[in-house]
């Protein structure tokens, strides 16, 4: 069984699902010989060629725009965007169109693409380089968003993106994406969307986070478990639609919710989290539900990245604040 | 210093405002071009400005949204459906009236769209063909993708997009013809400059001197044509789509032509425009210039003329019925297209709407 970083699973995900259905096609910006600034794409063009591996001019709403149109003709377009940071050119595109094909002609045409980009701080990247806003793609009917936290995921729901039927945002975590390695069988099958993914079980308090900063939150976890609480740890993966189901039987059986995220706080996917249990669940809780979150700051520049992003601490400290309340 | 490049941009025009030929009628026969095939140009102009007369009226007496007419644009506009191929596909903006029912749109689609009904753009003919497009521009940027598509399936088909004058200020225009000159994709172009973006006029949109010189930044080649002209315009596109079917890449056509109405029914154009403009517009306008033509030639009679100007108005008030007769989609309707499968949050938001009395 081969061992992937996350980055290397996105690879073998698109080689796979390329190799066994030629109306997969891969477009973006030195996605080509490059391979893609982070090598998400390498070897891809040498296998399949300038057609279907096709650098683009630099221009993000051309690459989102023209998926419109490459989905529409039946193909599945998976469009790179190098860096979330530049997709607001390509949210328009997205938004108008990608989204709502299938609804304004009545399920006569549809848009069946991925939109791909890293996304997230911690690698001591340039401006415009390390926010998370995938909270206003969350916010738009009619789209999925996906986000995975391993390789195994990574792989799993990226296959699962491609043959979606309708457009996915499908955010990369960039800060992990070498950070560990695990075996994935290459095997083409893939993982369910509109899910989450419960990590670890524990019956004390329910800690949800996504992308990058499940790092964090298994960590405090781990460190919470040896003072006697055990949390249950969720992976969110799909931020749009959400898994109501999972978070509400969780936070039943635990009534204590800390939800963790890099993205600023106000208007975030973990406000939205919140508005579900508040909603639903309310009854369930035993203490104030608490956002471990980024704050309403622009991302800073690399310097003080550290002071933006939530620690391991700060998780374990708003535990302890439900725990105790 | 040396001269590296040089560009020019040629205009053509073959019957001009005052009805005269430009070639010899030995030329216009060359071209394929007789009395029957203009009178059927006629006809195709004639349905088209009849439907908008029409679909203003059901505006004004409160049976159909706002609409934006396509008066003044329909030889352009008939140009393009009658050279294009049913295996084509058209990407239209918002003023094609003429184009869509040549490929098959259904009046009384069109009217249930702009009447607040989503089913109108499911096509019941040219399912291949874009809805109609309201952010400006942006549908330049799909032609790239559905012709790149046509390029990777070796397919001899050729995409057809329009837009108005005012989207030659966009980005998305300017993305859209570089990357089709780059990948020397099978699209036409066709910029209708009918000198109004609204309120702002064609020369405060730009300082080129023509909208077609934009194609050359492309890498591309760019055309002017008489878009009043009925002839010329069907001739450069018949050109254009030929050349990009054969593989020989993308090409602009800017089609000169005059828009006769206010920018929709919402607008009231007399706040910024001269009527002395507007007159001078009706001078120059499509269906005028060919019926004299027609006449003129003893192509046609003004009997036979009427004749078909009664033959369109029993065809629209007929579509017309049919919109009106068409009862409103369900309250659920908004939901079951957001998704192939619907997804549990929605199926409950679904379950939980409340049922208000339907808009008219």
């Amino acid at each position: 069984m081969p061992e992937y970083t996350l980055i290397e699973a996105v690879n073998a995900a698109m080689d796979y699902e390329m190799s066994v259905d030629d109306n997969v096609i891969v477009l973006g910006e030195d996605v080509g010989a490059n391979g893609g600034v982070f090598r998400a794409t390498d070897h891809l063009q040498q296998k399949y060629g300038e057609m279907r591996v096709l650098d683009t001019p630099l221009a993000e709403s051309l690459i989102s725009g023209m998926a419109v149109g490459l989905s529409v003709q039946g193909l599945k377009p998976i469009a790179e965007i190098q860096f979330m940071g530049f997709i607001y050119a390509a949210f328009d595109q997205f938004l108008c169109h990608a989204a709502r094909m299938r609804n304004r002609t009545r399920g006569r045409l549809s848009c069946p693409m991925v939109l791909r980009a890293p996304y997230g701080g911690g690698i001591h990247a340039p401006e415009h380089h390390s926010e998370s806003t995938e909270a206003i793609f969350a916010h738009v009917p009619g789209i999925r968003v996906v986000i995975p936290s391993s390789p195994a995921r990574a792989y799993g729901l990226l296959l699962a993106a491609i043959r979606d039927p309708d457009p996915v945002v499908f955010l990369e975590p960039k800060r992990i994406y070498r950070a560990q390695s695990e075996q994935v069988e290459n095997d083409g099958v893939a993982l369910p969307l509109d899910v989450c993914f419960t990590l670890r079980q524990g019956h004390d308090l329910t800690l949800i986070s996504w992308g990058a900063m499940l790092t964090e939150t298994l960590a405090a976890a781990a460190q919470l478990s040896q003072l006697g609480i055990e949390a249950e740890v969720i992976d969110l993966a799909c931020i749009k639609p959400i898994d109501k189901s999972t978070i509400l039987d969780s936070v039943e059986k635990t009534g204590r919710c800390v939800i963790v995220c890099e993205a600023a706080k106000s208007g975030s996917v973990a406000a939205e989290i919140s508005a579900i249990i508040a909603e639903e669940g309310l009854t369930s809780l035993m203490a104030p539900v608490i956002r471990v979150s980024g704050h309403d700051t622009v991302m800073p520049l690399f310097k003080l990245e550290q002071q933006y992003m939530p620690s391991v601490e700060q998780v374990i400290a708003a535990a302890n604040k439900v725990m105790e309340y | 210093m040396t001269t590296i490049a040089e560009f020019s941009v040629q205009y053509t025009q073959i019957l001009d405002s005052q009805s005269q030929l430009t070639i010899s009628e030995q030329q216009l026969k060359d071209k394929g071009i007789n009395a029957a095939s203009l009178l059927d140009f006629y006809q195709h102009m004639l349905l088209s400005r009849t439907f908008d007369t029409k679909a203003v009226a059901l505006q004004r007496t409160g049976r159909l949204g706002t609409y934006p007419s396509c008066a003044g644009h329909e030889a352009i506009s008939t140009a393009i459906g009658i050279t294009m191929r049913r295996e084509d596909v058209f990407i239209p903006y918002y003023r094609d009236v003429a184009t869509l029912l040549i490929r098959g749109t259904k009046m009384e689609e069109i009217l249930l769209y702009w009447g607040g009904d989503e089913r109108g753009m499911d096509y019941s003919v040219n399912r291949e063909d874009f809805p109609l497009n309201v952010p400006i521009a942006s549908q330049c940027l799909h032609s790239v993708g559905v012709a790149y598509a046509f390029k990777l399936r070796q397919q001899a088909r050729v995409a057809v997009v329009v837009c108005g004058d005012g989207a030659t200020s966009e980005g998305d225009f300017y993305e859209a013809i570089n990357a089709a000159g780059v990948w020397q994709l099978p699209i036409v172009f066709v910029v209708i400059n009918n000198q109004w973006a609204i309120s702002v006029p064609r020369e405060k949109q730009s300082h080129c001197e023509t909208l077609a010189q934009k194609a050359i930044a492309g890498g591309i080649s760019g055309e002017q044509v008489d878009g009043n002209d009925c002839i010329a315009s069907q001739v450069l596109l018949a050109k254009a789509i030929a050349s990009a079917r054969a593989g020989q890449g993308p090409q602009v056509i800017e089609a000169i032509t005059y828009r006769l109405s206010d920018h929709t029914t919402a607008d009231d154009a007399s706040r910024y425009r001269a009527d002395t403009e507007l007159a001078e517009g009706w001078d120059k306008e499509p269906l005028k210039r060919l019926a004299n033509f027609l006449i003129a030639k003893q192509y046609a009679s003004e009997t036979q003329l009427q004749a078909l100007q009664n033959l369109c108005s029993h065809e629209v008030e007929n579509s017309v019925q049919r919109y009106l007769d068409t009862p409103a989609q369900a309250d659920s309707a908004m939901f079951e297209f957001m998704y192939k499968e619907m997804p549990e949050q929605l199926q409950q938001q679904l379950s939980q709407i409340s049922h208000k009395p339907k808009q008219s």
